[in-house]
């Protein structure tokens, strides 16, 4: 099953993504047996919404989100979500946080 | 910390009542949505704004920053932290009557594309927090913006130029509205992070100045000081994003020193293992105690020329510089334009004579780069009023 997502890309973060903050995703399944989750979508998004591979790095290191960057899955910190396992839901807002941009 | 009482709601709302494990471990009563980096507490956004906010207020008492009647400028770009900063201000100060008259002071260093955005939502802020606004220019002030500067200079060294002068346009957007006392939003991965970078550069004195929660220099008639001390970054942007802030985060178009992105995200890859070492490279910061130097006579020698020009300037984060340690004569002013100086000339007046310099030494060669011919069409602007 395919799930419907809300990203947001904030800090800073939306130069990477055609300059555009809020995106509106379907993360198709790759397996009908086994659940999406959020580290397919992050799979999904370098695969498709990072146009220059110059950029994955701003956004990607040692293939996780990068230190600096706040992941909130509706508004909680991944972390207590259990960050890349987390299931995915359709109608999840996810949004990426740079806090390394601008002081 | 004393428990909050927990919201008459948080039991009728069954449809996502959270597990046990889920619950804020300061209410016990909402669920949890943030871990703290600083003890790994996992709480509710509620019991978040309490302490996040209690824990400003207490740094603040604790070091006595402040004292009731004072007039307070907060540095404000427009960024997170200063955005942050200000909201926080303004709040503590009217929660815990602090009896401040607070300000915002922002600096228009000339940065097409960067800082005329920002300036944009501090004006915003400015209006949101029905706070008072200046802003002082490099243009006003020395008749140059960082875009020209860096045309001629070079991108090179714009952080040198950009930090020297935004100490002193500090100091005189303070001292024109009568204030002696201006805040920044340095935060505490901000301290680290300089502490990390002295450290790594062996740059002794100025590593045991840089956990300092203000600072006093005699070189500024203002002094400065960092409410946001032992404030994580991450715990900022948390704040400003969950009270819906407005703030800028474009980056300045002339990057920031490499060394200091490289420490930085060293601390980022640390943070991410071990997330109370930011704190923790505060407090070694503020437990160093050096020795005593005894290089009197070393610096004697250089001095006996009678004006001593240091041969070297380093600008810190917040853009201050280091001012060469021993000699400073209390009252002495620079000749060129009376600001404080240990020299005879003050450290801005001395770049400036340096682009001068450049900039006609452009012209002799011929070159009709934009930076001469935007400054000659300024001069004739100002002579045709
Ligand atoms: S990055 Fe450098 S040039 Fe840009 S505003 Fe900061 S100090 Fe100035
Ligand atoms: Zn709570
Ligand atoms: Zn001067």
């Amino acid at each position: 099953m395919s799930v419907n997502i809300k990203l947001e890309f904030l800090g800073g973060l939306d130069v990477i993504f055609n300059s555009e903050r809020y995106h509106k995703v379907t993360v198709p399944s790759t397996n009908a047996s086994t659940p999406l989750i959020l580290r397919d979508l992050i799979k999904y998004i370098v695969d498709n919404m990072i146009k220059d591979p110059k950029d994955i790095e701003v956004f990607i290191e040692n293939d996780t989100i990068r230190p600096g960057i706040l992941t909130l899955i509706n508004d909680t910190d991944w972390e207590l979500e259990g960050e890349e396992e987390y299931v995915l839901e359709s109608g999840d807002v996810i949004s990426f946080t740079s806090t390394l941009h601008g002081g | 910390m004393t428990i909050t009482t927990p919201s008459p709601y948080g039991q009728s709302q069954a449809e996502t009542k959270p597990k046990l494990s889920q619950l804020c471990e300061h209410c016990h009563s909402r669920k949890a949505q943030i871990k703290r980096p600083k003890n790994l507490q996992k709480i509710c956004k509620e019991c978040f704004y309490e302490v996040f906010e209690t824990e400003i207020h207490n740094t603040i008492t604790n070091a006595n920053l402040f004292h009731p009647g004072e007039k307070v400028a907060v540095g404000a770009s427009g960024g997170k932290d200063s955005t942050v900063l200000a909201y926080i201000m303004k709040l503590l100060n009217e929660r815990y009557n602090y009896g401040l008259e607070i300000v915002l002071l922002s600096i228009d260093e000339g940065i097409i594309g960067y800082r005329d955005d920002s300036l944009a939502t501090v004006k915003r802020n400015q209006v949101q927090y029905d706070l008072p606004l200046e802003i002082v220019s490099y243009r006003d002030l020395y008749d140059w913006t960082m875009d020209e500067i860096v045309a001629c200079a070079g991108i090179r060294n714009s952080c040198t130029y950009c930090g020297v002068f935004r100490r002193q346009a500090l100091d005189r957007g303070a001292m024109k509205l009568g204030i002696s006392h201006v805040v920044t939003g340095h935060n505490a991965d901000d301290m680290a992070e300089t502490v990390l970078m002295n450290l790594l550069r062996g740059d002794v004195a100025r590593l045991e100045k840089s956990t300092a929660i203000m600072t006093e220099s005699k070189g500024s008639p203002v002094k400065r000081s960092k409410p946001f001390k032992y404030s994580y970054q991450k715990e900022i942007v948390l704040y400003a994003h969950y009270k819906k802030l407005d703030y800028f985060s474009t980056e300045c178009s002339y990057a920031p020193e490499a060394f200091r992105g490289t420490a930085r995200e060293l601390m980022k890859n640390l943070e991410a293992i071990r997330p109370s070492c930011i704190l923790d490279i505060i407090h070694s910061g503020e437990n160093l105690v050096l020795k005593p130097k005894k290089q009197r006579t070393q610096f004697r020698k250089n001095a006996k020329a009678g004006s001593k020009v240091p041969t070297e300037m380093e600008v810190r984060s917040d853009g201050s510089v280091s001012l060469t340690s021993a000699g400073f004569v209390d009252g002495n002013t620079c000749e060129k334009c009376g600001y404080l100086s240990s020299n005879k000339i003050c450290k801005a007046c001395m770049l400036l004579e340096g682009l001068e310099a450049n900039r006609a030494k452009l012209r002799l060669e011929g070159d009709q780069s934009f930076v001469g011919a935007a400054k000659l069409t300024r001069t004739l602007e100002n002579l045709s009023f």
